[in-house]
């Protein structure tokens, strides 16, 4: 039996990297795990140099290249000479300091947080930080992720070490069981779009019940990717059987009686029974359908039967009111129906072996739209091969979708990967604000893949439980 | 270890910027972090509300001559949300901003304006839009915002706010900048290292 000290699995993680309390206050964590790409970590390492610092665990930090990578072609130079100057910044730092980069020449290359998890680098009961905000994905191993900036992504590299604030933990318990055709993505816009997207502020989520008990490890990170989109800087699991087979056999998890070892740990860090929480929200599975984003943050999200909300019946009237006005749609109006342009199934929301997989099922035999521009593409070089041998990448290309390499492309307008003018993109990211698929006029609207290649193959939002 | 400059107390005129959730990728335009270093942020804070796709400017706070040189800036709800970017920060204080007051501040933003140097207070609802209107009215109001005492005057009059202690005493010890401090503790680091599991791939 679980030993009971109600105590969290929050809890006891910080407590076991807490190194000391620093004069501010704040405690100093013990990161274990640093994850770096090539945006915004250039500064720091210059800050390094700078202070005469050296890495102080140069194997604890892993690199790879991600946000500026062109998807259509992976020759070097990159056309784009920023792109490329970042590209050598990152192989010039990684090779000086010593640290382990993951290029496009390596078949381990793909998004940060698509490869941590791939490559058994993320283990529960570990810290890990990376400087990039969705690095709470990483928590669907029971691991405390924390995205942060540049300056302390230099902290990072010269301590290993953070100053941070502990957080209060909140409790999300989805009871039951999710319809046919509901997916992880639903459940994670269904929470923020209930909660907000401050409303986890000073929170960290623990995601449990019967839904995310089933959930296989590629869907518990989706929720958990999205934290960070409802205020929450960390999100997590805890880790259980699924997890542990997961991990099994994974590059760098321990094998034979390490294994048996790292499970015996694994297992004892999961939060107790008799847990305290600083707050508890249960939400009803069953009562979650396809939901769709409406406006420009994730938390202005509908489900697939509903209209439109009235901004009187929103949160922030002035800010549904802001959203209209970019969206250009009214309120009232179904949400279904709606037409779209642009079609891009990927980001480290959902780009992992399952989403291809339920993307694939609803475009097999069928034909994107006339005029829709539609996209997938696999979060790491290694998934991508893994869809090959099982022939998604036919399926797609049969109907009409582009098949691309790994990287963020069309989540975030780092690369050539871009919507242009007044573009709707359906899309399996996780941010729908002004301008993040690169044009200031371009709409995003967010949802799962099913419903992203439900979308591409319609032409429009479409209930993808009636075209499966 | 040794202290940067101590912030305790920042003043001069005020800027509003009004809305909730106003996301990161707002305040700085992803493209722009393909520059290899923050040197020119401050040319481009919140660049697409401010310039069309000609570069012709558009009407928002940041392009109005009344408010240049204004060192404090003023916001509402959920400031700074979305991605942990520090080139959101960077191009506010290369612009000029040195404190930001609000309703409330998204966590990766917060922490990143501290490790700055850049204190991010909060103050209610009601006091925030005061504020906002003040401003407005008259751009050459001038407020001084005090670590110490926790309090923003302008004028006669003077507000409370609130800000979390921790980045208060890193702000007015001077200790924002942690690496110093962090790495003071190296000893006890490798200790905590040496001691989890996972660093020695779980061998018994
Ligand atoms: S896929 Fe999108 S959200 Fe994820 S790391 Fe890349 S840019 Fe960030």
């Amino acid at each position: 039996m679980a030993k009971s000290s109600g105590r969290t699995l929050y809890d006891k993680v910080w407590e076991s990297h807490t190194v000391d309390v620093l004069p501010t206050g704040q405690t100093q964590l013990f990161i274990g795990l640093h994850l770096i790409h090539e945006i915004t970590t250039a500064p720091a390492f210059d800050m390094l140099r700078e202070k005469n610092l050296q890495v102080g665990f140069p194997e604890r930090t892993f690199a790879t290249l991600d946000h500026v990578v062109p998807t259509d072609m992976r020759a070097r130079p990159f056309l784009d000479s920023q792109a490329e100057d970042l590209t050598q910044a990152l192989e010039k730092n990684t090779s000086q300091f010593g640290i382990q980069f993951y290029g496009l020449d390596s078949d381990r290359q793909g998004i940060v947080h698509v490869i941590g998890p791939q490559l058994g680098l993320t283990q529960p009961g570990m810290t890990l930080a990376c400087g990039d905000s969705h690095t709470s994905t990483h928590g669907a191993f029971g691991t405390l992720a924390f995205g942060i900036g540049t300056s302390q992504v230099r902290d990072v590299l010269a301590t290993q070490t953070l100053a941070m604030d502990k957080l209060k933990v909140r409790r999300i318990n989805i009871r039951g069981a999710l319809p046919e055709g509901v997916y992880a993505k639903d459940v994670i816009l269904s929470i923020i779009r209930r909660l907000g997207v401050g409303g986890g502020k000073g929170f960290a989520y623990e995601y449990c019940g019967p839904v995310v008990e089933k959930m296989n490890m590629e869907e518990r990170m989706t929720i958990c990717n999205m934290s960070i989109e409802g205020g929450a800087l960390v999100g997590y699991v805890n880790p259980d059987a699924t997890t542990f087979e997961f991990l099994k056999g994974r590059e760098f998890v321990p094998k034979g009686k390490d294994f048996d070892r790292a499970v015996a740990y694994w297992s004892s860090i999961a939060s107790d029974s008799d847990a305290r929480y600083d707050d508890v929200v249960d939400m009803e599975g069953s009562e979650i359908e396809p939901t769709v984003t409406w406006g420009i943050n994730p938390g202005q999200a509908v489900g697939i039967s509903e209209k439109l909300p009235y901004p009187e019946q929103c949160s922030d009237p002035e800010g549904a009111k802001r959203a209209y006005e970019h969206m250009g749609w009214k309120a009232g109006t179904p949400v279904l129906g709606m037409p779209i342009n642009v079609a891009f199934i990927g980001s480290c929301t959902n780009s992992r072996l399952s989403d291809l997989r339920a993307a694939a099922k609803i475009a097999k035999g069928r034909r994107v739209h006339p005029g829709i521009r539609a996209l997938v593409v696999p979060g790491s070089a290694a998934i991508k091969a893994l869809a090959e041998k099982e022939g998604l990448d036919r399926i797609f290309t049969e109907a009409g979708f582009q098949w691309r390499e790994a990287g963020c492309s069309m989540c975030l307008a780092m690369n050539p990967d871009k919507l242009a003018g007044r573009e709707i993109c359906a899309s399996t990211s996780n941010r729908n604000f002004i301008g993040r698929q690169g044009s200031p006029g371009g709409r995003t609207i967010l949802m799962s893949p099913a419903m992203v290649a439900a979308a591409a193959v319609n032409g429009k939002i479409v209930d993808v439980r009636e075209h499966a | 270890m040794s202290a940067d400059v101590k912030i305790v107390k920042v003043s001069g005129t005020g800027i509003a910027v009004r809305g909730n959730d106003i996301d990161t990728d707002r305040i700085i335009p992803a493209r722009y972090l393909k520059e290899i270093t923050f040197a020119r942020m401050g040319e481009y804070p919140f660049y697409d509300e401010r310039f069309d796709s000609e570069g012709k400017p558009k009407t928002h706070p940041f392009n109005n001559p009344k408010y240049r040189g204004a060192s404090i800036l003023f916001v509402n709800k959920n400031f700074g949300c979305g991605s942990s970017r520090e080139h959101a920060p960077q191009a506010l204080f290369r612009f000029g901003i040195h404190a930001i007051v609000g309703e409330s501040f998204a966590a990766i933003f917060a922490g990143n304006c501290v490790m700055m140097g850049i204190p991010t207070v909060t103050v209610t609802s009601a006091e925030i839009e005061e504020l906002m209107k003040l401003v407005e009215l008259d751009p050459q109001n001038r407020f001084a915002m005090d670590l110490d005492a926790k309090t923003l005057s302008y004028g006669e009059r003077q507000v409370r706010f609130d800000i979390p202690d921790t980045y208060r005493n890193a702000l007015i010890t001077g200790f924002w900048d942690s690496t110093s401090m962090l790495l003071s503790n190296l000893d006890k680091v490798k200790k905590i290292a040496a001691g989890l599991p996972y660093m020695t791939g779980f061998r018994g």
